[in-house]
């Protein structure tokens, strides 16, 4: 049973963290928005799908290379999830997360459509920035130097959003509006533009791993819808609501996937939705919630 | 006429936290009238008047339910709908939300405290921004209250009762509200707390702050409180000075005795 080779195995972990770097950030802009807003946000799929379509026509129409497709992109798509947010879900605030999942949940299928039929199924292809061709020898196995680059760029900027949420002031408004809004805006704190810009970030952050992406997955438009489904899997695994966890949770949950190819291929897509499973049995909150 | 009035305002201003001069000039710092306030169908005030002038404390008496906790609520928009007149120094409040009413110097206290167990208490302290003007720095608050002061670092929830309460109220004091709204300061804590937050109202009595409290303890109002509201069924049915407290105590029993 254990006679996989060493490189084997480790190539698979570092495949594996790759796409866990995608589960973790889009599954630490789901716990943000759902902690402050309680928006179960089903567009989340779509403006990461947004993201890498961003790139590629910003690179088509107005010659935008990717490095700054990496900053514009993640701007222009958090400026729409903040205008859908003013314009739409904050019609929705009070009311059951029913009304707000059904409202993003539509929002995904027109996005998605709107894009199917301009581009079809197929969708674009993105080339990425030539100066991260080539391959890093990790001794144990050769990883493209792209991907080495979007473990890096992903991880520093998971710490960077978890510790501006845990060590900073501003971290400090959002943490205490994710448990009592309504008295931190009492306190003074304009709760409103809050809720707006935590729904920017957390859509600013599924476009930059869009972006991210582009240029190793094929840009289509249900490019986002699978990836969503993990990603909320993620969310409930780590703990509705908790940064860490998503974070934590999305990568070790990539790394663990790619560990079942080698074991197990068959179940290899199931994995994720086994441990959920578990996890709900066992530790209802998820590995880093709070108990209630 | 008006100068004169707004040179005492300026006056005041000028001099901070100490005591203000006794007469006219004590300007209007709220005023509510005919306020009614609901949440989703039920309409829990119907028509409440007050006012306080500036440096006055006063106390909300009355049975639970009667509509204590709304009325200061309302005042900081904290209801779903109300109507009526609510001002700030002057200034009508009733359609602004709760964080510009909050930024008009107005601090409020929770009865449930309010207290975020995901900050630690001196990032509760800080949380709430402070006003053009200010508030009594981090530092002054912690000479004021050294207790706080040695749990900084300590989770907001897992301070004793007494220290949750001093932090709500210390709050409110860093952002330089000069209103505060003190909702059952006193509730659930030992004699000994409750004597220490006794002492710490009557020093910011002695600054001047402006005091609007909901008690359901009459002792800990008694000597402190200016003038009483008993408040029953989402109005006020009684007005008593503090001179009158003793004279009325009978009164006072029927209405708020259980």
């Amino acid at each position: 049973m254990l006679d996989i080779p060493i490189p084997v195995l480790l190539g698979q972990v570092t495949v594996g963290l790759v796409n866990g770097c995608f589960y973790a950030m889009l599954s630490l802009g789901l716990a943000i928005i759902f902690g402050l807003l309680n928006v179960i946000n089903f567009a989340h799929g779509a403006v990461y799908m947004m993201g890498a379509f961003a790139a590629c026509l910003a690179a088509r129409w107005l010659g935008i290379n990717y490095w700054m497709a990496l900053i514009v992109v993640p701007l222009v798509v958090g400026a729409f999830g903040m205008l859908v947010e003013r314009l739409l879900l904050r019609r929705l605030a009070g009311l059951d997360h029913l009304y707000s999942l059904l409202l993003t949940f539509g929002l995904a299928l027109v996005l998605e459509g709107v894009f199917l039929d301009i581009y079809g199924s197929a969708g674009l292809s993105y080339s990425g920035p030539p100066q991260l061709n080539g391959l890093v020898d990790l001794g144990f196995t050769r990883l493209p130097l792209y991907r080495a680059w979007v473990v890096a760029v992903s991880l520093a900027v998971c710490i960077g959003i978890w510790l501006l949420i845990e060590r900073t002031s501003l971290g400090a408004n959002l943490r205490a509006g994710t448990e009592n809004p309504r008295l931190v805006q009492a306190l003074g704190i304009n709760v409103p533009m809050m809720v707006t810009l935590t729904y920017g970030l957390g859509v600013g952050l599924a476009a930059l791993a869009g972006v991210l992406a582009a240029p190793i997955y094929q840009v289509q438009p249900l490019m986002g819808s699978n990836l969503l489904i993990i990603a909320f899997a993620v969310v409930v695994i780590g703990g509705l609501g908790s940064t860490l966890g998503a974070i934590l949770t999305g990568l070790a949950l990539g790394v663990v996937e790619g560990l079942s190819k080698v074991f197990y291929p068959e179940i290899s897509s199931t994995t994720v939705f086994i441990i959920m499973a578990l996890v709900l049995l066992l530790r209802p909150a998820g590995l880093f919630g709070r108990e209630a | 006429m008006s100068s004169p009035v707004l040179l005492s305002r300026t006056a005041f201003a000028k001099r901070g936290a100490h005591p203000i001069a006794q007469g006219p000039a004590r300007r209007e710092v709220l005023a509510l009238d005919d306020l009614h306030a609901w949440y989703g169908e039920s309409h829990i005030l119907h028509g409440i008047r007050l006012s306080l002038a500036e440096g006055e404390v006063v106390s909300l008496l009355g049975r639970n339910g009667g509509g204590r906790t709304t009325t200061l609520r309302a005042i900081m928009g904290l209801v779903d709908r109300r109507t009526g007149s609510v001002r700030v120094s002057g200034i009508e409040t009733v359609q602004m939300p709760p964080h510009r009413i909050a930024r008009l110097g107005v601090g409020y206290c929770p009865e449930e405290r309010g207290i975020f167990a995901s900050l630690t208490c001196e990032e509760n302290l800080r949380l709430p921004p402070s006003q053009a003007g200010g508030g009594m720095s981090v530092e002054e608050i912690y000479a004021l209250l050294p207790n706080l002061a040695e749990r900084r670092k300590t989770q907001g929830t897992r301070l004793s009762g007494g220290e949750q309460q001093m932090l709500a109220i210390a709050r409110v004091l860093r952002t330089g509200s000069r209103l505060l709204l003190l909702d059952e300061i006193s509730e659930g804590l030992a004699p000994v707390i409750v004597d220490r937050l006794l002492d710490l109202i009557l020093r910011l009595k002695a600054l001047s702050y402006t005091i609007l409290l909901v008690e359901q303890n009459t002792h800990f109002v008694e000597g402190l409180a200016d003038r009483h509201f008993v408040v029953e069924r989402g109005q006020v049915v009684l007005h008593v000075t503090a001179d009158e407290l003793a004279a009325s105590a009978e009164l006072l029993e029927r209405y708020i005795g259980l």
